[in-house]
């Protein structure tokens, strides 16, 4: 079975069928469909709200409540700015407008060609090495301008 | 054969540890050394990262920050011989950074393999579960409430009165939840610990469960930590089959279950209200208090919510007695901080201190001044929702109400030093962003008027109706602190306040007046 963009609904159908008897199971249920699609296709709502037991907007407001989750799939890497204070001190602000420039995109936005996503986060964690970036579940320490572009051409080559 | 640790922890690999790893692997080969590379934790000695150790007559040295370019030339200085190479560091237990530490809760981190059971034992680790085996759920909480130990999370709850009340609270289910949505910057320790020590945790949590009889515990992890997670996964699954977790802990009769859930990206969701909803599977909204949690928490029963380091110190209580813990520290702020130097700062890395100890002592002492060579100008404590403090209240003792006394607080004791680069308008303004971008929307001052609030910095600072909107400002300001159900809202007013008093010409840039 697919949804009628091509998605196969199995990995819906599983999550729900492995998450429909455990107490606040939504959010890890939701956390294992967008792993496995890239995203939570909006029409798997209602058959998560069925499965769930929940209403069609109470899965959708969770969907839309927290950051990680999304509806439309991303680039093929998303990397994630840290915006936080820690990292603004070490110049993080200057590195974001580099960023935006070098990629043609804001936040929220993916390359035309569909390689990058930008996403902002608070805080990775690495306050002592910043400006910090993570793409994927790699984080880098000491981002400048110079080091992104060359990550960025070290990307785009691989 | 000899071990070589090179730390897997997030800001180790963050500036090239796994590449060092496998480089130090390959020479070995290459010279055919009997030699063994070990992936510990790290010592949150974070601007010596990633530091590489090596074990010799009975001592651990260091050479460090060795790079993944340092290795080749490494191996040809004599390395794992100890040499005069510039990297080399001496003996671990001698570098003063570390050896000025009272490391309570982080001594193990860096010196074991974060997921070998064996280690944690052999360091002391499940001491203070098997004395806590041996008493009454009333006499756990006793000790803890005598320690004198109060949450990290920021709040400084006493840990103990939190558990008696949990205790006391009858119900057929009860849980124990740890928040490990560490998500303020400039804080790491959360993270740290769970990375290098990940054992403790789960000692602490099961103490915890011990003394209120609870049966099962949730982890909430942020997803921004996926190497917390991974270490966290294995070291559960270690535990449980050894028997320390699960049914029947160490043929105790007692059960205590653990699962690990990981948040989505919501910062309010570090709130302890907002965390019990998520874990519900909801939405993070804020709740009502009262009821406490500790009476009616997640799904409605009487729930422990303790941060990560407050329910890893539990260990350290029960395994060497309250009294122990208590005489550090000061006034009625007992026991260790954990200090995360973070920002534009030299000497950046986890320092853990009895309170008491001055910023300046932290920032300068340990830190050794800024990162880019400028003087050292603002310094924001306790995160996002914390303070920015000039120069002259550097003196401040680490101490809660010392803090409480000049308009500021602790939080979880991240500290983010700024040079005079900073712009303390901008701060202010990224202040009521950050609470506009991350307010769950539940309460209307924290919803609305951070929205408004960098509206009306941004007014100050093309000085439209400079001094009216500054009193506005104010208003606003007073507003959200008393007017908002959570410290989102209600703290948010903190950093903003304390950038227009302390750093008014930030705010007068365009006046004319």
């Amino acid at each position: 079975m697919r949804y009628s963009n091509g998605i196969p609904t199995t990995v819906v159908s599983g999550a729900v069928q492995k998450y429909a008897a455990i107490p606040g199971g939504l959010m890890p249920l939701l956390h294992e469909i967008q792993a496995g699609l890239g995203f939570i296709p909006k029409e798997s709502v209602a058959e998560i709200a069925r499965g769930m037991g929940l209403s069609r907007a109470e899965v959708h407001g969770v969907i839309s409540f927290y950051h990680d989750f999304r509806y439309q799939p991303a680039g093929r890497r998303t990397i994630q700015l840290c915006r936080a204070e820690a990292c603004q001190a070490v110049g993080s602000r200057s590195l974001e407008a580099h960023v935006k420039n070098r990629l043609g995109i804001d936040y929220g936005d993916t390359t035309p060609d569909g390689r990058f996503s930008l996403e902002p986060v608070y805080c990775l964690g690495n306050c002592a090495c910043g400006p910090s970036m993570r793409i994927g579940d790699e984080v880098f320490a000491r981002v400048g301008p110079e080091r992104f572009d060359s990550l960025l051409d070290d990307m785009q080559h691989a | 054969m000899l071990k070589v640790f090179v730390p897997a922890d997030t800001t180790a690999c963050a500036l090239g540890a796994d590449a060092v790893a496998s480089a130090v692997a390959e020479h070995a080969r290459a010279r055919g050394l009997d030699l063994r590379v070990v992936r510990n934790g790290s010592r949150g000695i974070f601007w010596l990262e990633p530091l590489l150790e090596i074990e010799a007559d009975g001592n651990r040295h260091a050479f460090g920050p060795v790079y993944p370019g340092d290795v080749a030339g490494l191996f040809e200085a004599g390395f794992p011989g100890l040499s005069e190479h510039p990297l080399y560091l001496g003996k671990v237990a001698e570098i003063e950074w570390l050896a000025r530490q009272d490391r309570l809760t982080f001594g193990r981190a860096g010196w074991i393999d974060p997921l070998s059971l064996d280690d944690y034992r052999r360091s002391g680790g499940y001491e203070g579960l098997l004395k806590a085996l041996e008493k009454s759920p009333a006499d756990i909480v006793a000790a803890v409430v005598d320690s004198g130990l109060r949450g990290r999370g920021g709040a400084a709850f006493p840990a103990g009165i939190k558990w008696r009340t949990v205790l006391n609270t009858p119900a057929d289910q009860k849980y124990v939840t740890a928040n490990a949505d560490e998500g303020d910057s400039g804080t790491f320790a959360d993270r740290l610990l769970m990375e290098s020590d990940p054992f403790q945790l789960l000692e602490g949590m099961t103490i915890c469960a011990l003394a209120v009889g609870a049966t099962q515990g949730y982890i909430y992890l942020r997803s921004e930590y996926p190497k917390a997670l991974r270490v966290l996964g294995r070291a559960i699954a270690t535990a449980e089959a050894a028997g320390l977790l699960g049914a029947d802990i160490l043929g105790s009769g007692r059960d205590f279950h653990l699962q690990i859930r990981v948040g989505a990206g919501a910062y309010i969701c570090g709130e302890e209200t907002a965390m019990l909803e998520s874990l519900e599977g909801k939405r993070g909204l804020v709740r009502f208090k009262p009821p406490l949690p500790a009476i009616k928490g997640l799904f409605a029963k009487p729930t422990v919510v303790n941060n990560v380091l407050t329910l890893a110190a539990v260990t350290t209580v029960l395994a060497k007695g309250p009294e122990y813990y208590r005489d550090f520290g000061t006034g009625r702020s007992r026991g260790t901080l954990a200090v995360q130097l973070a920002g534009n700062i030299r000497r950046g890395g986890l320092v853990e201190v009895p309170f008491g100890v001055s910023l300046r002592e932290l920032v300068e002492d340990f830190g050794g001044g800024s990162a880019s060579g400028r003087p050292l100008y603002a310094i924001q404590v306790g995160g996002p929702l914390g303070a920015y403090l000039p120069e002259s209240l550097w003196d401040t003792p680490l101490d809660y109400e010392a803090f409480a006394a000049v308009g500021a607080m602790l939080g979880h004791g991240g500290i983010v030093v700024f040079d005079a680069s900073v712009d303390m308008l901008e701060q202010a303004r990224f202040a009521m962003e950050f609470c506009a971008v991350e307010s769950c929307g539940k309460c209307t001052p924290c919803r609305i008027g951070s929205v408004r609030g960098v509206e009306l910095i941004d007014k100050i600072g093309k000085n439209e109706n400079r001094l009216a909107n500054l009193e506005l400002l104010e208003d606003l300001c007073a507003t959200m602190e008393v007017g908002s159900l959570c410290a989102m809202g209600g703290l948010t007013p903190l950093p903003v306040r304390s950038a227009v008093r302390h750093f008014p010409m930030d705010f007068a840039r365009n006046a004319a007046e």
